[in-house]
């Protein structure tokens, strides 16, 4: 395994098959938590630490040819009570270290099990991969997943309540507040944003710039393709 | 009395599983593009949250809080829902093959539906009573079928119009739902 394979392996989730706004995976969270770029980085935090060692695991478990035998019939269950573990680890821990994140958070915190995330890359990725290769694809679409809301909530926090709350728990406290750009143009933040029919259009909107972005390559590509022909 | 009524109409309007507590967005999308699946999904999702409702609420209650095991209800409950889903397949499989046509396609795609889930915890978070979990088990997923219905219908009319090239699959439908979603925020003021 060289050094190129591996970069590639890791930054695929980024832009290539970025599970948000490519596949369009783990959207239920991506929609309900974004109002705040804390609550984008906790949830990013959690679904890191669930994503590598589920994918370590998913692998160790079809690595040997003959535990591989043993767990294909019946590996949905298997898959199920291994992240189903790992998530209730991070539940702990969450309320342990981070309590105000893990209330904000609430309900999301354990339907990480059923993030189709964790699932599609168990089932697409980890299952005939070596360990070491599918936690570097568990790291890069985590980190890609978090980049993608943390871009979402964002344009969320700063249209809907004019501030960037980047970390606010315990004693940190790393908030920027854009009030003055409000006050010089004379206006409000949009509450909109703040509400879940901001969660909506945001990222409709960001998947339609994608589109257009992505079809003009496609044009391009066609119409150099042509003038090479001719 | 009032207080169930509230369960239910919160549930149904203002707390919409969908547009506001944003659970099952999945299947929002992916299955609401046609009125019929759309009311096969909403119909066995309706029925498997009522009865996961009723088991992990039960479990939960005579079994995981006598033994102050709590913690591991994350784990149980999903195992109890894929479970059950399979019991479900399994039984409408051999009693009627009609309905399992109907609705069997969307049977395995329930366990992985966030919503089941969703309640199955609300219910116990919230420390619903069984009266109240049971009223707000039956509102969440039918305000799940209500919306999804609605949004079928518009979406079957929105493939006959000219969509912008850049809007065209998902972009356009979360702009729809943030339209529904505007509609059913104002149903807040009325409590």
């Amino acid at each position: 395994m060289d050094f190129k394979a591996v970069r590639e392996n890791f930054f695929k989730g980024f832009v290539k098959e970025n599970p948000l706004f490519v596949t369009v995976l783990g959207t239920c969270p991506a929609l309900a938590i974004t109002t705040k770029v804390e609550n984008a980085v906790g949830m990013g935090i959690a679904l890191f630490f669930v994503l590598i060692l589920s994918n370590l695991l998913v692998s160790l478990v079809t690595f040997r040819p003959k535990l591989r035998a043993l767990v294909m019939p019946v590996r949905i269950p298997v898959y199920i009570v291994l992240i189903a573990t790992l998530v209730v680890i991070t539940e702990m821990l969450m309320e342990a270290f981070l309590q105000p994140l893990y209330v904000t958070l609430g309900v999301f915190i354990p339907l990480i099990v059923v993030n189709c995330i964790i699932f599609g890359r168990a089932e697409a990725y980890a299952s005939d991969h070596k360990p070491l290769e599918s936690m570097v694809d568990g790291a890069g679409m985590a980190l890609g997943y978090t980049m993608a809301i943390i871009l979402i909530s964002l344009f969320r926090e700063i249209l809907g309540a004019g501030t960037i709350t980047i970390w606010a728990q315990g004693n940190a406290n790393v908030v920027l507040d854009l009030h003055f750009i409000y006050d010089f143009l004379g206006i409000a933040p949009i509450d909109m944003f703040a509400k879940p029919v901001g969660a909506f259009v945001t990222y409709g909107l960001i998947l339609a710039v994608i589109a257009a972005v992505s079809n003009a390559k496609a044009e391009k590509a066609k119409i150099a393709a042509a003038g090479v022909k001719k | 009395m009032t207080n169930l009524l509230t369960i239910a109409f919160t549930a149904f309007f203002i707390e919409n599983v969908l547009l506001y507590q944003f659970l099952g967005i999945c299947s929002f999308i992916g299955v609401g593009k046609k009125r019929s699946s759309s009311l096969g999904m909403g119909l066995a999702v309706v029925v498997t949250i009522i009865l996961a409702g009723m088991a992990t609420w039960a479990i939960y209650r005579y079994v995981m809080e006598p033994l102050e095991i709590g913690y591991m209800k994350t784990i149980v409950f999903i195992l109890v829902i894929a479970a059950l889903v399979q019991m479900m397949e399994t039984i409408i499989k051999k009693f009627s093959p009609a309905l399992y046509k109907a609705l069997g396609i969307y049977l395995p795609l329930i366990t992985t539906n966030c919503a089941v889930l969703g309640v199955a915890i609300t219910n116990i978070t919230r420390d619903y009573s069984f009266a109240e979990m049971l009223v707000y088990s039956a509102a969440i997923p039918l305000g799940y079928l209500f919306v999804m219905y609605i949004y079928a219908i518009i979406r079957e009319k929105l493939e006959l119009n000219p969509v912008p090239k850049a809007f065209r699959g998902v972009p356009i439908a979360m702009i729809l739902a943030a339209l529904l979603a505007i509609i059913f925020s104002r149903f807040g003021g009325l409590i």
